[in-house]
């Protein structure tokens, strides 16, 4: 799976999400926990934003409340669903169903796509907390989320 | 011969293995690379062994996980 470059180098990166992708999300989670629940996310990509167009809630193959690990034959499908619907690879999500959004050092060590965002969903709060960042020399920079 | 790599047809050598098509394509990070020959995942270990065929379609997925010590 190879990502679409959007514009990188300090810039600020838009994700917008659609408030029933974002409800798809949350549900997704909410379903696999105590486990944290992935998947991916796919739409279109241009100067800075990246707008969302589908989320897939896929496997989480550690089946685990402090590991995830997408199963590459749900990602293989949703590979193909998105050349189908002609719309590009974004980046993925997952859950911490008891700790803040924030990448763990794993997290950062596995985030090794400079051209994905990684969106990560809370449940440790009465209200879902979803952020996302993105690796840049190594380091993770924070993204903005729109929901709209 | 021709094979469709990520979705996008090409001609390849004759006899291209799935090592050499990793490199020949620059995937980056392949130790965290799934390759799939027709929805056919090929184990990492083998795939100096493996060559995909005329008019196959080859995958490359990247491994997507994550986690952290226990809270």
């Amino acid at each position: 799976m190879l990502w679409k470059p959007v514009s990188q180098g300090g810039t600020a990166i838009v994700i917008r999400l659609k408030p029933c992708d974002y409800q798809k999300i949350i549900a997704h989670a909410v379903a696999a926990a105590p486990n944290e629940a992935c998947g991916l996310i796919a739409g279109n990509a241009n100067e800075g934003i990246k707008i969302v167009e589908k989320v897939y809630p896929l496997r989480n193959m550690d089946d685990s409340p402090l590991h995830f690990a997408i199963d590459p034959r749900e990602q293989l499908s949703a590979i193909k669903n998105m050349r189908s619907l002609g719309i590009t690879p974004l980046g993925n999500f997952h859950s911490h169903p008891q700790t803040p959004a924030r990448p763990s050092e794993e997290d950062i060590r596995l985030a090794f796509d400079v051209n994905a965002s990684y969106l990560i969903l809370s449940l440790a709060d009465t209200e879902p907390v979803l952020k996302a960042f993105r690796m840049e020399g190594g380091a993770p920079v924070a993204e903005n989320i729109e929901i709209i | 011969m021709k094979l469709t790599v990520a979705g996008v047809q090409k001609e390849y050598a004759d006899g291209i293995n799935v090592a050499e098509l990793v490199a020949l394509e620059k995937i980056e990070t392949p130790e965290y690379v799934t390759v799939s020959i027709n929805d056919e995942f090929v184990e990492n270990g083998s795939f100096p062994d493996t060559a995909p065929h005329d008019g196959d379609v080859v995958e490359f997925l990247y491994f997507m996980g994550g986690g952290h010590d226990a809270y």
